[in-house]
């Protein structure tokens, strides 16, 4: 299987990769994934107090090429944007701008479950009330 | 100058030595003769020249050219050898008794032997990969007809105690069979001396071209049949119809033939680079080679990368180095290998590996620019892994709760 362009430069030249203070007040961390799985995602969010404005974001990934550049889009598109429209970024969104094959999908709906859980972190220490999201089958 | 790519994936198949494509090419054009026309001289061309081959074969395996199936691969092979026997020997039993390691063309021949109203038993294997003598023995019953082993395992190279396997068959009357495909002309494997009733083997996996392989069927102590798989013209003592593919023979055997004289030197060679691909690569922190190392094909290595994903490492550098993962995202199915699964590896240590297969043409070059290559990947790779965070800073990640999905 080949991969598409943006895949390998995000692979090769990987966006934001490294690890906020998860004991900050203003940072969200969401885990997802399984070792057994093979793909693990952890997506950081580090939140302005004052504008609500996600300042800085950070990924891990343990996973295939298409689920590292799945977390690196994921980083770039969540800097600059407030955590309300943060929530509304959708899995079909990196699939298209990635060119990722069905069996890939998965990758990108890891990637949107890692921004959700990291949004409810960051609402839940700031005594906000978590999101409740659709489950889905992945 | 290294030229690249550079082809590490031997265990799917080797590139044809250019002595066996030069023995072939004169068999597609000049010598085209089909080997069963029995009454003019291109007739009787071919069937000198699948002879002559037939010897080649059966000299490699010590056997007699009279034992050697032509078949179209190993797939085949098995199907012919276990399909034949339970179809040949159903009026004395319909028990097999295999191994949860073998490769799918057995495996999945068993489940239709199954399904077909068949009894097969799937032994485990140890943490090594290698069977348990004493559960084989105990697993025969008095409706066991066949036992399926194979002789070395084509993802981690393990090889099976064969000649065991052979006598404890042979101390119950049953017949055994084993899938050699990847051990014929890389280790010495003897029919006789084995005790091996029926084999199969590809010329693909070999230096020899792909489409042809061979099915030893044993013809005395004890003369084994087969039922034939499919009906025709009763080519190959009516063990397997169909016009012979003269060229691919002609390959074959030639192959056979540079394997019986080069191997024992080639083993030496290149089992010295996989050791030093091997030494290299497990000076890396959490690096762990699966399956058992003693009785190991001597090109082949298996080893697990801890807290980095197969697919992930393999694009690395896969652009320049040609390697396998047991990693779920490299095959259809989304498991990962289920080889290393029945070694009690778990599943993340499976996504975790790569195979190596090495071969007569590998050089230390590339073994050398390999090393870099994997040693830099994972090293990255790792700087990027949550999970490697994790284990550096001592969390015990069975205690997380992971979201399977």
């Amino acid at each position: 299987m080949a991969y598409s362009e943006k895949v390998i430069d995000h692979y090769s030249n990987p966006k934001n990769v490294g690890t906020l203070d998860k004991s900050s007040k203003n940072v969200g961390t969401g885990l997802v994934g399984a070792p057994e799985c093979g793909d693990v995602m952890r997506l950081q969010i580090e939140v302005d107090e004052t504008t609500g404005i996600i300042k800085d974001a950070k990924f891990k990934t343990f996973g295939c090429g298409s689920a590292i550049a799945s977390s690196s889009l994921a980083t770039e598109w969540l800097k600059g944007k407030s955590v309300d429209e943060a929530v509304a970024i959708d899995n079909m969104d990196i699939v298209e701008e990635l060119n990722l094959p069905p069996v890939k999908i998965h990758c990108s709906v890891l990637a949107e479950d890692a921004i959700k859980a990291a949004i409810n972190d960051y609402r839940k220490k700031n005594g906000l009330e978590e999101l409740v999201f659709e489950e889905r089958i992945h | 100058m290294l030229k690249l790519p550079i082809y590490l994936d031997n265990n799917a198949t080797t590139p044809m030595d250019p002595r066996v494509l030069e023995a072939i090419i004169p068999y597609f054009t000049e010598h085209f003769g089909n080997a069963a026309s029995r009454n003019h001289p291109f007739g009787w061309e071919a069937e000198e020249a699948v002879d002559y081959a037939r010897e080649q074969v059966a000299k490699l395996i010590g056997a007699d050219p009279k034992e050697i199936i032509f078949t179209s691969g190993a797939t085949e092979g098995d199907n012919l050898a276990i399909k034949g026997v339970y179809e040949m020997y159903a009026s004395k039993g319909n028990h097999i008794i295999t191994a949860n390691t073998e490769h799918k063309a057995v495996l999945d021949t068993c489940k239709h032997i199954e399904k077909s109203g068949g009894e097969v038993t799937y032994l485990n294997v140890k943490e090594d990969g290698l069977i348990d003598l004493k559960e084989l023995e105990a697993a025969i019953k008095p409706t066991t007809i066949l036992v399926a082993i194979m002789y070395a395992n084509n993802e981690i190279g393990v090889i099976q105690p064969v000649k065991e396997i052979a006598a404890i068959a042979k101390k119950h009357g049953v017949l055994f069979f084993t899938d050699a495909t990847q051990a014929v002309g890389k280790i010495p494997v003897d029919v006789i001396k084995d005790g091996i009733d029926l084999m199969t083997f590809t010329g693909h996996k070999m230096y020899g071209p792909k489409g042809i392989g061979a099915l030893y069927v044993r013809r005395k102590n004890p003369r084994v049949k087969v039922t034939a798989q499919m009906d025709g013209g009763g080519h190959e003592r009516g063990m397997r119809s169909g016009t012979l593919n003269v060229p691919g023979i002609v390959g074959f055997g030639k192959a056979c033939e540079l394997c019986r004289l080069e191997m024992d030197q080639d083993a030496a060679r290149i089992s010295k680079l996989r050791d030093k691909l091997e030494t290299a690569l497990l000076k890396l922190e959490e690096a762990y080679v699966n399956g058992n190392t003693e009785h190991r094909l001597p090109h082949v290595s298996n080893i697990s990368f801890k807290y980095v994903e197969g697919e992930g490492l393999l694009m690395g550098f896969n652009k320049n180095i040609a390697l396998s993962s047991g990693s779920a995202c490299t095959s259809a199915s989304l498991e990962p290998s289920y080889v290393l699964k029945a070694l009690g590896l778990g599943d993340d240590l499976a996504h975790s590996s790569l195979r190596f297969g090495l071969s007569r043409f590998t050089t230390e070059e590339q073994i050398d620019y390999t090393i870099e290559q994997i040693s830099n990947t994972v090293l990255k790779l790792r700087e990027m892994s949550p999970l490697w965070e994790m284990f550096k800073e001592g969390v015990d990640m069975n205690k997380i709760e992971w979201a399977h999905h």
